[in-house]
């Protein structure tokens, strides 16, 4: 059995989660995205971002959860050196329900995984090891992320398999991309610890894992683990372990850790905010279509295949790509070029960083392929220089050459001279006929995918027959 | 011009052209010399407060626009933060702390025109009732240097009473600001929980404490509430002052008024006699004031000094466990340590009183505990809020003697953190239930100072500052024998 800990960082909002300091930090050098609050200066004090409530309320709500009457935020304290003020600022369930959400569910493959428990809470500084041995090995500190707002998602441990892990990780990353509240390929955004058990062993929870990649391995190493044990007659302690990067294995943690005793006080700096159902309303029809919503919308309305559907509406950058694009008619055909074409060319955070394709890009190329202009073919070659300068559909087209051969005479001649470059595909193609795409292809290659199809097959048909 | 005058009299005589701010600071600051090195009522001195008279004499001459206070000496209690200066808390864990930003009450004084005289000495991180716990040494009662001169906020109270400064602000978490304005004849006020920022005040127990002025006349507090209440949007705590002008009526007299006294703070074993018999007549001084008496029992007060420490170390536990020395703090080599080391030995320079309190706040919210202590405390607190609540609809005022006791000499309760303890038995109430009180100088008994307790409910401060301004007015008392 498996359970996850999911720290996703609110990665799209302005600022910290109690001050103004920005909540994108990646861009600054260390230690200067800082301010009293988020260092704990004596005399600071958390100022609560209203924003991190909504958009933790909106996961909460996609994620199925119950949503609290009002919420709390209550003091986890301990000593680490990422930690400025010694205690975090995070919610817990003390006095009734008063964190973000509980009792929630995903659905995977026809299962439900349920979700026990979403918090928000305030992220750590990052701590950097430098040195070349444990021994000449120095630990500096970077508060810039400390005070980042951070949803926590703990399901209940429904998940079979690495694999299910795979899928449902896979399928979050999506509706939070998706609500528009995190980017979750930022490096860092978002980041799980595991809790994995087999049929009459305890609990054993992994830290410390660096990526999803990982994740995997982690579990796999974890139940292989725990099975061998169990054959070998040895009971399986509850522990928490911690994933070795390098070797790939989990390693024990000292036991003091687990028995830490974290004094959970109320925060009252942060008075009860009462959800009133008149915001919890607002908060909820401003939250956008969801993934299967827009999946079934895709299918019904346009009748675009369930597969293409599937890749459409799960990425962001797709979707919004398709919903800017389309029109009634063409949706299908933007689909599509979308998820044939596209996909290839902006498949990195970074090459969709850099593209310069535009919406309108696509509904114009379509356009042209429809009233016969170019080819297919030649549109997707167009695209690939539109990703990368931005130029109009029809700057492209006039400037490289793109426009469809449709002149029979033109056509012929290239096509004659390939025949007679081609004399063994030539005797195939005349003993058996499908072997004349061959010939298409080398037509295609020749005017790079500017002829005609339906005009270079029936030319080549006649001249082989004769 | 004499330093014994009053915050408006202060003002009505710059105005005039009968002082001017550099004379007064200058003079406030020559008593301060003369002075210290008997009371010890400072920490730090604002070198700059010359220099800044000087640029708002400039300012009044040339009838430029000028705050409200017009260089009016204001000393601070150094748990307080004031830009670029040392913020110590009276402690070694931040004695070379210096903040970089300003408590909004102080920005608030400084947009006002007030010169910031200095910085005030107080128990180690505000937890004491003597200053006896102060890392720098305690501050002696102008009225009597053999006698403390309450706490925590005792800096603030010897200040205000040497004429040190015109008013002080302290922090009252459960009765810091009453117990020494009471023991040493000053006007110390309490306000509503919420109703004065407590951003850059460092917390002690951050769900119950308030900063409040200290003064030696009812009029001067509430004027400097006037300046420093509203709310805040960096303390989500605050509550909005609606722009009350708090001095404003203050005359108005409690003719009719309803007035409690409340049994369980003014009777019993722990009481002074002397303390005991002043109060009742100030009873009689209510009564003759047009105020209507009766006893009320808030039978939950015997519980309040336990709960008060109870939740106070919990929270102390959790507020001052940042002071690690690892960002800022004393100089400290590092070689030979190790993380969990290092804060073990860093956090040793806590002195003994903190490091008491930091043990029972490590204890009362752990695992196991919790629900004899923290949570029990909690309970006692909710049902003290509402019996306080209660009384509240049928009367306008709560009354006490402020401290149950007479000042005491130092080194006297030192060593029973029990009895010290109980030397908040009538102020811890009003933090406890987030209601306001004052405390208001009565009588002087054997040279030593007796005040009377006022309460009033949530957001009254208007009404309190009435009913203690009429107090005030029935008595004629002289200043500390300097």
């Amino acid at each position: 059995m498996i359970g996850l800990e999911i720290h996703c960082q609110l990665t799209n909002l302005q600022s910290k989660l109690f001050c103004s300091c920005k909540a994108n930090y990646r861009e600054f050098e260390p230690n200067t995205n800082l301010c009293p609050v988020c260092i704990g200066l004596p005399g600071s004090l958390p100022k609560l971002n209203r924003k991190a409530v909504e958009k933790a309320t909106m996961i909460a709500m996609a994620l199925n959860c119950k949503t609290p009457q009002r919420l709390g935020f209550f003091r986890k304290n301990y000593f680490y050196p990422d930690s400025p003020k010694n205690f975090q600022i995070t919610q817990l369930n003390m006095y009734g329900p008063t964190s973000i959400g509980e009792q929630g569910n995903v659905s995977i493959e026809g299962k439900d995984i349920r979700i026990r428990r979403i918090q928000l809470e305030e992220d750590p500084g990052r701590l950097i090891y430098e040195g070349a041995s444990e021994r000449t090995q120095i630990t500096l500190v970077d508060y810039n992320r400390a005070g980042t707002p951070l949803v926590e998602i703990v399901t209940e441990p429904d998940l079979d398999n690495p694999r299910q892990v795979r899928i449902f990780l896979n399928i979050l990353s999506d509706l939070l991309e998706n609500l528009g509240v995190s980017d979750p390929t930022l490096e860092g955004a978002m980041r799980a610890d595991v809790n994995v058990s087999i049929e009459g062993g305890l609990r054993v929870e992994v830290k410390n894992i660096g990526s999803f990649h990982d994740l995997e391995k982690a579990i796999h190493f974890e139940l292989t683990r725990q099975q061998s044990l169990a054959k070998r007659g040895i009971p399986v302690a509850q522990e928490t372990r911690h994933w070795d990067d390098k070797r790939k294995i989990t390693i024990s943690s000292r036991s003091k850790e687990e028995d830490e005793d974290y004094r959970y006080i109320l925060e009252g700096d942060i008075p009860w905010v009462i959800l009133d159902s008149q915001s919890m309303e607002k908060w909820k029809n401003s939250m956008p279509e969801s993934i299967s919503s827009k999946k079934e919308r895709y299918i019904t309305k346009y009748g675009i295949p369930t597969q293409v559907a599937d890749v459409l509406s799960s990425d962001k950058y797709y979707s919004d790509l398709f919903e800017q694009a389309h029109t009634e008619s063409n949706a299908k055909e933007i689909a599509n070029m979308i998820t044939t074409d596209l996909m290839g060319l902006v498949d990195t955070r970074e090459k969709r960083e850099q593209s310069k394709l535009r919406p309108k890009h696509l509904s114009d190329l379509i356009e042209i392929i429809n009233n016969g202009k170019v080819t297919r073919s030649s549109a997707k070659n167009a695209l690939q220089k539109i990703v990368k300068t931005g130029k109009s559909v029809s700057e492209i087209v006039s400037q490289t050459g793109l426009a469809k051969i449709s002149d029979e005479g033109e056509l012929a001649k290239i096509i004659t001279e390939i025949l007679s470059q081609e004399p063994t595909a030539v005797q195939q193609a005349k003993e058996n006929s499908q072997a004349i795409n061959y010939l298409v292809g080398k037509v295609m290659q020749k005017t790079k995918g500017t002829a005609d199809p339906a005009l270079t097959l029936r030319i080549l048909k006649e001249k082989i027959s004769t | 011009m004499s330093l014994a005058i009053s915050a408006l009299e202060y003002i009505s005589n710059v105005k005039n052209g009968n002082t001017t701010a550099e004379e007064f600071i200058a003079k406030t600051l020559d008593q301060i010399s003369k002075h210290e090195s008997k009371l010890h009522a400072f920490i730090s001195i604002n070198e700059k407060a010359l220099d800044q008279a000087r640029a708002i004499d400039k300012k009044i001459k040339l009838k430029e626009k000028i705050g409200a206070l017009y260089g009016m000496p204001i000393s601070i209690k150094d748990n307080i933060s004031i830009k670029d200066g040392k913020t110590t808390c009276a402690s070694k864990m931040l004695q070379d702390y210096v903040s970089p930003y300003d408590a909004t009450v102080v920005s608030k004084l400084k947009s006002q025109d007030a010169i910031l005289i200095g910085k005030v000495n107080l128990d180690e991180f505000a937890m004491g009732v003597a200053t006896e716990f102060s890392a720098f040494g305690p501050s002696k009662n102008p009225w009597n240097t053999d006698y403390v001169p309450g706490g925590s906020s005792g800096g603030s109270a010897v200040s205000v009473s040497a004429l040190e400064c015109i008013a002080s602000l302290g922090s009252d978490t459960g009765g810091s600001v009453r117990n020494p304005a009471s023991f040493c004849s000053l006007v110390g006020l309490k306000p509503t929980y919420g109703l004065v920022s407590r951003y850059g005040l460092v917390s002690y127990a951050n769900s119950i404490e308030q900063i409040g002025p200290i003064t030696r006349k009812v009029e001067d507090a509430a004027l400097l509430l006037n300046y420093i209440s509203g709310r805040d949007v960096n303390d989500n705590t605050t509550v909005d002052s609606k722009n009350q002008d708090y001095l404003a009526e203050i005359g108005s007299g409690i003719q009719g008024k309803k007035i409690g006294v409340i049994k369980e703070m003014s009777k019993g074993a722990g009481l002074d006699e002397n303390v005991e018999s002043a109060f009742w007549r100030a009873v009689n001084s209510f009564e003759k004031l047009g105020a209507k008496i009766e006893e009320v029992s808030l039978d939950m007060v015997e519980f309040t000094v336990a709960t008060y420490y109870v939740l106070t170390t919990a929270e102390a536990g959790s507020n001052l466990s940042r002071y690690d020395n690892l960002r800022y703090g004393y100089p400290m080599d590092l070689e030979g340590y190790e993380f969990k080391s290092y804060i073990s030995k860093a956090r040793k320079n806590f002195g003994p009183e903190v490091t008491r309190r930091m043990i029972l706040g490590g204890f009362v919210p752990s695992a196991g505990f919790a629900g004899k202590y923290l949570l029990k405390a909690l309970k006692v607190k909710n049902k003290l809020k509402r019996q306080v609540l209660e009384a509240f609809k049928k009367f306008d005022f709560l009354i006490s003697p402020t401290v149950p006791i007479l000042p005491f000499k130092f080194g006297e309760k030192i060593d029973d953190p029990l009895a010290m303890y109980m030397a908040d038995i009538n102020t811890v109430t009003a933090n406890l239930t987030g209601v306001p009180a004052i405390s208001v100088p009565f009588e002087i008994h054997n040279g030593l100072p007796i005040g009377i307790q006022i309460h009033a409910d949530s957001l009254q401060e208007k009404q309190l500052l009435q009913a203690a301004y009429a107090l005030q007015e029935t008595t004629n008392l002289p200043g500390a024998p300097l």
